[in-house]
């Protein structure tokens, strides 16, 4: 395998992770603050389909996102309706959650665009284009260092570089502000907070809302950045993947940028690849794309160190139980 | 799940009826808005979807196949959901179920389709079984949530379907990633086949075979297990109070695996039905998403086999109503999807948003006869 590939790879692994990314982010606040989300994948999809029917309806990306944003909020907000106000089951409003999405996605895209649930294909101004970094063009031809700035660093959509800047965002938020403390707080033991003075609620819906605007950006980038349009069930079990990454992280923003690297570099090589010949042993593709699961599993059964989640996670708070 | 203490602030009926029904009434209203916003005439979409799905032996042929689908993993959830436990792994588990059914019908000679029923049967429950048992096992002795694993397992049970279609049960020469065609022996009776000697007439076309008589028995089987004996006693006790059950001297580890086996075992059974029954081979994505409509199946049936039965039924319609509806309307077969997130969303997640102002209401006419 030449260098060049291997750039090429790692290229790719950039852009398949940034969809993880995001969501991983975007369930790490909400797990963090005690309200489980298995609805990533659903409030993904959403926000894909809305973003792309704006965008190409508008011709702005832009307000392609906005939309993207907003409907995934609205899909955070019902979360947050079933799992803090009425005290439901969080985990089964995710799963109405992501059958909400898969099913209104197509109905309505089938009704605006009638193209069999799908949007028509985005074309420039409806798209995020790829941002050249200053002089890439011409330090391309420096051995090693050349490739590594023109073809791995630069040449993404701004969305890539707002995933990444998230992470240390994120560590900040969490760990250097008070918003952060009270968040973590939230998650581990609610009734300590609520005697503090400080509304569970409020930061619970806080928590739910950063999680809609962050899945709403990996919707965005999945239609209007990674690919150029919405079909139907596009994310294909990414959401599901983040999440599996949080778990592999055990909900802490740096590692769950490194986890979402390694899943994205195994979706990389698979998409590349397909079987892999390591000198007479063939490893199948369906093994890179089980990968994912199967490392979770190990790490969620505490082989590999324990990964032990947020102490109040998935209960509802009452007050003066 | 945690009911007990709210029983007394409401007759049983309400609980047991009325709750499901007003939710199903919400659900149902909403899809008609949906319906409406997409410019098509809800009523009319009523009409259809009945004519469709019950108004021959056909769409009953259809209705029935889907409903026997639906009852393996309705029951399936839940058994898990008297253990409290949220076993979202029944598509991975009925994935692997149809591997055991296929390998059964394939590599034994069977003289006659009873015996492979039986054979299916014990196939389809040992793959779907030990498919939860693994995460079951995760949870009882590691601690690991079974919710993830159990999501985690749909995966990676999607992965060896994959691989066993591509690389081992593929005939040679074909291009299609699907196992080959059943022998005629293994053939199970549909309705037709089964009613036309009694003097009846069923549609021909029809899927649905004698393994809806499986599934019903199977509704019969969990109630006799869930609520006339030992074992049954013991999981409702772990699924109303796990500290409450430990003084008892009932195990968590055993409830933990039993429950999931059990409900494992009963996903799988429906391959017996998709599987063996109608496509008589196995392909990829067999299972269409009915170990996640299980999910709705048991919150609305209120997790009881005759609750479970009923509901299948009502999705069972719902799916062939949807398929008569995307053929003849603009409607695509989505619509059904929508509705079956509202049916979880009212009767599972916003659940106390229905029953809340109920108990006000029942509470104030106490205190008006007191």
């Amino acid at each position: 395998m030449d260098f060049l590939t291997i750039i090429q790879v790692l290229d790719s692994t950039v852009r398949l992770a940034t969809p993880l990314l995001l969501a991983c982010l975007a369930g790490l606040y909400s797990e963090r603050a005690g309200i489980f989300d298995i609805g990533l994948e659903g409030k993904m999809l959403m926000a894909a389909f809305f973003s792309a029917a704006v965008a190409a309806v508008s011709g702005s990306v832009w307000l392609g996102l906005l939309a993207g944003i907003g409907s995934s909020l609205v899909l955070s907000g019902l979360h947050g309706l079933a799992s803090i106000t009425f005290r439901g089951n969080q985990l089964i409003s995710g799963v109405a959650i992501n059958f909400l999405a898969a099913g209104m996605t197509v109905l309505i895209a089938q009704d605006w665009f009638k193209q069999g649930g799908r949007t028509p294909s985005l074309f420039a101004g409806g798209r995020f284009e790829p941002i050249e970094f200053p002089f890439a063009e011409a330090v391309s031809g420096v051995p090693i260092l050349g490739p590594v700035y023109s073809e791995l660093l630069s040449g993404h959509s701004i969305l890539v570089y707002i995933a990444f800047l998230a992470v240390p965002g994120t560590w900040w938020v969490l760990y250097r502000t008070r918003f952060g403390l009270r968040l973590r707080a939230v998650g581990e033991n609610p009734a300590a907070v609520d005697t503090a003075g400080v509304s569970v609620v409020g930061l619970r819906y806080a928590a739910v809302a950063i999680c809609g605007v962050l899945c709403g950006i990996a919707g965005a980038y999945l239609a209007t950045a990674l690919q150029a349009g919405f079909v139907k069930d596009m994310t294909a079990g990414r959401g599901f993947i983040a999440l599996a990454a949080l778990i592999f992280a055990k909900w802490r923003p740096w590692q769950a940028m490194w986890a979402c690297l390694l899943f994205g570099l195994l979706q990389a090589v698979a998409l590349r690849f397909q079987n892999i010949d390591l000198g007479g042993v063939v490893i199948p593709v369906q093994v890179m794309d089980a990968l994912p699961y199967i490392l979770t599993v190990v790490i969620l059964a505490g082989f590999v160190g324990k990964a032990i989640p947020p102490r109040a996670g998935g209960e509802p708070y009452v007050k003066e139980r | 799940m945690e009911r007990l203490h709210k029983m007394d602030k409401m007759p049983k009926w309400a609980d047991v009826v009325l709750i499901p029904v007003i939710s199903l009434i919400l659900a149902a209203s909403l899809s008609a808005l949906v319906i409406v916003a997409i410019g098509e005439d809800p009523v009319e979409a009523v009409n259809l979807m009945v004519t469709g799905a019950l108004g021959s032996t056909y769409g009953w042929g259809y209705t029935l196949y889907y409903a026997t689908n639906f009852m393996f993993t309705g029951l399936a959830v839940a058994v898990a959901f008297h253990a409290r436990m949220f076993n979202i792994g029944g598509e991975g588990q009925a994935m692997l179920g149809g591997l055991g059914v296929a390998m059964v019908c394939l590599y034994v000679p069977w003289p006659h389709w009873s015996l492979a029923l039986l054979g299916a049967c014990a196939g389809a429950m040992i793959f779907g079984a030990a498919w939860a048992a693994i995460p079951a096992y995760l949870q009882a002795k590691r601690g690991s949530h079974i919710v993830i694993t159990t999501i985690m397992f749909n995966f990676i049970a999607a992965a060896v379907l994959n691989y066993m279609l591509v690389n081992v049960m593929r005939p040679q020469g074909s291009m299609d990633p699907a196992s080959a065609r059943f022998p005629e022996a293994v053939h199970l009776p549909t309705l037709h086949e089964l009613l036309t000697p009694i003097g009846i007439s069923f549609s021909k076309a029809a899927p649905a075979n004698v393994t809806l008589l499986v599934a019903i028995l199977a509704c019969f089987v969990v109630w006799a297990l869930i609520w006339r004996t030992k074992l049954g006693y013991e999981i409702r006790a772990y699924g109303h109070s796990e500290t409450g059950a430990l003084y008892a001297g009932i195990s968590p580890v055993k409830i933990t695996m039993i429950a999931m086996i059990i409900s494992g075992a009963l996903a799988g059974l429906m391959a017996t039905n998709n599987v063996m029954g109608e496509a008589e081979r196995l392909v990829l994505n067999s299972t269409e998403g009915a170990g996640f409509i299980g999910i709705a199946v048991a919150l609305m049936g209120r997790s009881h086999p005759f609750g479970v039965f009923l509901a299948a039924i009502l999705f069972g319609f719902l799916y062939q109503g949807g398929a008569e509806l995307a053929l003849w309307t603009s409607i695509p077969r989505e619509l059904i999807v929508v509705i079956q997130a509202l049916v979880i969303l009212f009767t599972g997640a916003l659940d106390n948003m229905v029953r809340m102002p109920l108990e006000k209401i029942f509470l104030a006419m106490r205190k008006g006869k007191a």
